[in-house]
């Protein structure tokens, strides 16, 4: 299977990709800024998700609540996302619509800050902080969200501060802030703009041309601070969070090689073994065998820069406890790190995953935003098509090398979230008692 | 001006003001994949997709055994049965099952729902034969080890209880209670409560599956790169020998309603935000203005530009969305308002909800709210068929609904046929008022808000539903 791909740039800096597909009459339009939480600065934890809200509230053309109303009324799908490193918006439309997303994105690239009013701010703040009690604060577990990052990461590390944010950070944030954080990272040079689909690409280009060409290049963005961090996290890290939980569940998480490198492919390939589906050794023992686990499964953060995280999600069944709970993971665990894979588990996944990823590029969005991916991280949209044969490419020696090397003790951290009121377990480990900060402050 | 003008630029001093909005380009032709019939001698049918975009292909069976038809006193059989194929079948245990698919590719996942419950298997063309051969060995060779019978039952007591602390489920189950007679089956989750779920056995689950997993209740849709010939050939290799009568209909019941209004909190102490459900038992999938309810749906909750997400989000900053919708089943599924909002704002979100359901049956909505949803459902029609998945799930629509072959053909028709007039005829016929319950999975301090605002009693239950306030 292959992706056709053309690429071109245009003279202030934007970069184009398209992807042709005749199929059925529709096309996605998707746009990566390469910004995220991880460039807010401090006092502003949440600003990019906020940000993102700000723009659906319309632009110099486009009224508040029109963006929405726009897209749906032309038959298109539409929604935003926002990530540590990167803000996505995307929309998927009938063909003959193509030229309305591209007016609406270019518009919120060039022409934002007129529509910007205090009252918009205000009303988006109340939203996104609903936002937060409903996927967060008022959701069993939500919080593993902030806090896996604030353990896995160093204090002061881009990746470790909240994505959602704080309710008092989010009060804080001014006009002011929009302007600024528009300015240094809405530019066209700091984004990536995919459409996929039923389009002839010399009118999807003038099209493109006519719409983003006259908006002007930024100034450049502030260095993000480095973000490279050792290969592991030098101890073992343990945070217990009582909560109003029923059930012990636990996140286990291990750096591991940044997205993107043979090492990466390797740690992925693990991490199916552990946790992808029934066949993976964390169900077949823990929820088949050994009945103490309702549910697992592990799964990678696709991180680019500094390090990735390989994150391990067991949640216990009512009649086990913690210790057995966790006994049972980090044997799992060891078992791997000590005796490695075999030729089958690795066939398994690998072809596991090769028809989950074709399956996933059935669709438009979804084919452009991997084009977006892979054009923001790395410059090359092309890697798309080069996945399967990474996955392929990788051997039972690599997994090994990597289970040796990043399942060690010291570079495991734990998130156990505990029933509040569980008095055995809260006197064993206080909230927070036992973190250890391995990282030098 | 040319792009080459600007390109060093201050974003601060644009020149150039945005081009006017485009219009848009004449449509193209659209139509829903090409599809065939057919049935085997023993009353299992066949709908066949070709779509060979991908080497790729999904085939959904889709099997008369939902948990409308559960027998009496056995709410969640019909779950754990079709859970239960996947854990030991042809003398493999689950383990090995999964070795199997996997080891090719493929994937198998089991589904249970009100009407049917389903098996849906992927995998790339190639595997087709090999994948679709262990499916057969699922449906028409279960084993049910006791082992697993009790392991999944314990799964599911596990699922049971994360949900007496999670505000979303716990709402949408305490509003089914709320909505339909106690013994009605769809007062009760379909998976089972704590109590029926204990009590079932290995035998109930053989029973059920002897009663009802037979091949003139078994409907195989095939999507993807594949062929009506080669579909058939399978089919008929694998399944032609199963021999079997029809299952009979689920019982009536099922859907009977309460009446009158009801206002209660279901108290999860110092919650941040409460968990809103408003509504009452809609109509069946088959009734006869199905789309002029769902157009009435989508004006007043169903799309991001609905008016009950742009008043509750947008106007007030309520809530991070509010949405309603039909639950469309064979039999009267419910119908209702769905949001999350701040605790503070409970009673006056309820009342934004409350007029709004009012004005939607009072006066006819505006041509351009009409347009936005016709044109919305008209247009996205092609998006939602991108994948083989899809559009099984459309094709088994066609059987649990008994749907005409030319449904999907005449979808987008049907919706541009919807008016101003058999909207407000759809909301008057649909919504009422007097039939209203409300139900608030939040702090029991809102209830006071509740009070003022209906000008109702609020009763106030504990999460497993016991009075906590007199």
């Amino acid at each position: 299977m292959h992706i056709p791909i053309e690429s071109t740039e245009l003279p202030n800096g934007l970069k184009v990709i398209l992807s042709e597909d005749h199929t059925a009459p529709l096309v996605a339009v998707n746009l990566w800024y390469h910004v995220g939480s991880a460039n807010e600065r401090l006092g502003r934890t949440g600003f990019a998700h906020l940000f993102e809200h700000m723009l659906f509230q319309g632009s110099v053309n486009v009224g508040s609540n029109e963006h929405f109303e726009l897209v749906q009324r032309a038959g298109g799908t539409l929604n935003g996302s926002t990530w540590l490193d990167r803000t996505n918006y995307f929309e998927t439309v009938p063909s003959n619509q193509l030229e309305l997303a591209l007016w609406l994105e270019a518009n919120r690239m060039g022409w934002l800050l007129p529509a910007m009013t205090q009252q918009k701010l205000d009303t988006q703040r109340d939203v996104v902080q609903n936002e937060r009690r409903w996927s967060m604060d008022n959701q069993p577990y939500g919080t593993w969200w902030e806090r896996l990052p604030a353990i896995a990461f160093p204090a002061g590390h881009p990746f470790n501060h909240s994505l959602i944010g704080s309710i008092e950070d989010l009060d804080a944030a001014s006009l002011d802030d929009i302007a600024q954080f528009f300015a240094t990272y809405y530019t066209p040079d700091n984004a990536v703009l995919t459409i996929a689909g039923d389009f002839e690409p010399a009118e999807a280009r003038a099209m493109v041309t006519r719409h983003f060409g006259a908006i002007p290049r930024g100034a450049g963005k502030p260095p993000l601070p480095d973000m490279s961090l050792p290969p592991t996290f030098g101890g073992a890290m343990r945070e217990v969070v009582p909560d109003d939980v029923m059930l012990p569940r636990l996140f286990l998480a291990f750096r591991s090689p940044v997205f993107g490198t043979d090492e990466y492919y390797a740690a992925s390939v693990a991490g199916a073994i552990l946790g992808l589906r029934k066949g993976s050794r964390l169900h077949r023992s823990l929820v088949r065998e050994q009945q103490i686990a309702s549910e697992a499964q592990a799964f990678t953060y696709d991180l680019a820069k500094g390090s990735d995280l390989l994150v391990v999600d067991v949640t216990a069944r009512p009649e086990t406890t913690v210790e057995a709970l966790e006994g049972a993971v980090h044997a799992e665990i060891d078992g791997m790190m000590r005796d490695g894979v075999t030729e089958a588990e690795v066939a398994r996944v690998i072809t596991l995953i090769e028809t989950e990823f074709v399956a996933a590029l059935q669709s438009a969005s979804d084919r452009a935003d991997r084009l977006s991916m892979f054009a923001t991280y790395f410059g090359d949209p092309e890697l798309v098509n080069r996945q399967a044969s990474r996955y392929r490419a990788v051997t039972v020696a690599q997994v090994n090398a990597f289970a040796r090397e990043r399942l060690v003790h010291d570079n495991r951290a734990s998130l156990l979230y505990v029933p509040r009121g569980d008095a055995v377990e809260a006197d064993a480990a206080p909230p927070q008692s036992d973190l250890a900060m391995a990282e030098a402050p | 001006m040319s792009s080459a003008d600007v390109v060093t630029g201050s974003r601060g001093a644009l020149a150039a003001a945005p081009a006017d909005r485009p219009l848009p380009a004449p449509p193209r032709e659209y139509q829903f994949p090409r599809f065939s019939r057919a049935t085997l001698p023993n009353g299992l049918r066949l709908i066949v997709a070709p779509v060979r975009k991908l080497p790729l292909v999904t085939v959904l069976a889709v099997i008369e055994a939902g948990a409308a038809a559960e027998p009496a006193g056995k709410q969640g059989v019909a779950a754990l049965t079709v859970d239960l194929l996947l854990e030991g079948a042809a003398g493999m245990d689950g383990a090995a099952l999964s070795d199997r698919f996997e080891g090719i590719g493929a994937t198998v996942d089991a589904h249970a729902d009100w009407d049917v419950v389903a098996l849906s298997l992927t995998t790339l063309a190639a595997q087709l034969p090999e994948a679709l051969a262990l499916v057969r060995d699922l449906l028409r060779s279960p084993d049910f080890p006791e082992r697993e019978v009790a392991r999944l039952k314990e799964e599911r007591l596990a699922e049971l209880l994360q949900q007496r602390a999670e505000p979303r489920g716990l709402a949408d189950e305490h509003f089914a209670r709320a909505v339909y007679q106690p013994e009605a089956r769809f007062a009760v989750p379909a998976g089972g409560d704590p109590g029926s779920v204990r009590a079932l056995s290995g035998d109930d689950v053989r029973a059920f599956y002897r009663a009802r997993f037979l091949p003139a209740g078994v409907s195989l849709m095939f999507a993807g790169d594949v062929s009506m010939e080669q579909a058939r050939l399978l089919a008929d290799e694998l399944f032609g020998d199963w021999q079997g009568t029809q299952p009979p209909a689920a019982p009536g019941g099922i859907d009977d309603a309460r009446s009158g209004p009801l206002v209660r909190v279901v108290a999860k102490d110092e919650a941040p935000q409460s968990e809103v459900r408003v509504g009452h038992v809609g109509p069946a999938r088959g009734t006869e203005d199905y789309f002029d309810a769902m157009v009435m749906n989508a004006v007043l909750g169903g799309l991001f530009s609905s008016r009950i997400n742009l008043n509750l989000r947008e106007v007030h900053g309520y809530t991070y969305g509010a949405f309603s919708g039909f639950d469309w089943r064979r039999a009267r599924g419910p119908w209702g308002v769905s949001t999350a909002v701040k605790s503070d704002v409970t009673g006056a979100a309820v009342r934004e909800i409350l007029a709004e359901i009012d004005r939607m049956r009072t006066e006819e909505i505006g041509p351009d709210e009409l347009t936005l949803a016709t044109s919305y459902l008209d247009g996205v029609f092609p998006i939602r068929y991108e994948t083989t998945a899809a559009i099984a799930s459309a094709l088994a629509n066609l059987v649990i609904h008994e749907l005409p072959d030319d449904y999907h053909d005449r979808y987008r028709e049907r919706v541009r046929a919807v008016t101003t007039g058999s909207v407000l005829r759809a909301a008057q016929r649909h919504l009422d008022p007097a039939q209203l319950r409300i139900v608030v999975v939040g702090d029991p301090g809102v209830a006071a808000s509740l009070r003022e605002v209906t000008g109702r009693t609020v009763d106030v239950v504990s999460a497993n539903g016991m009075e906590v306030v007199p």
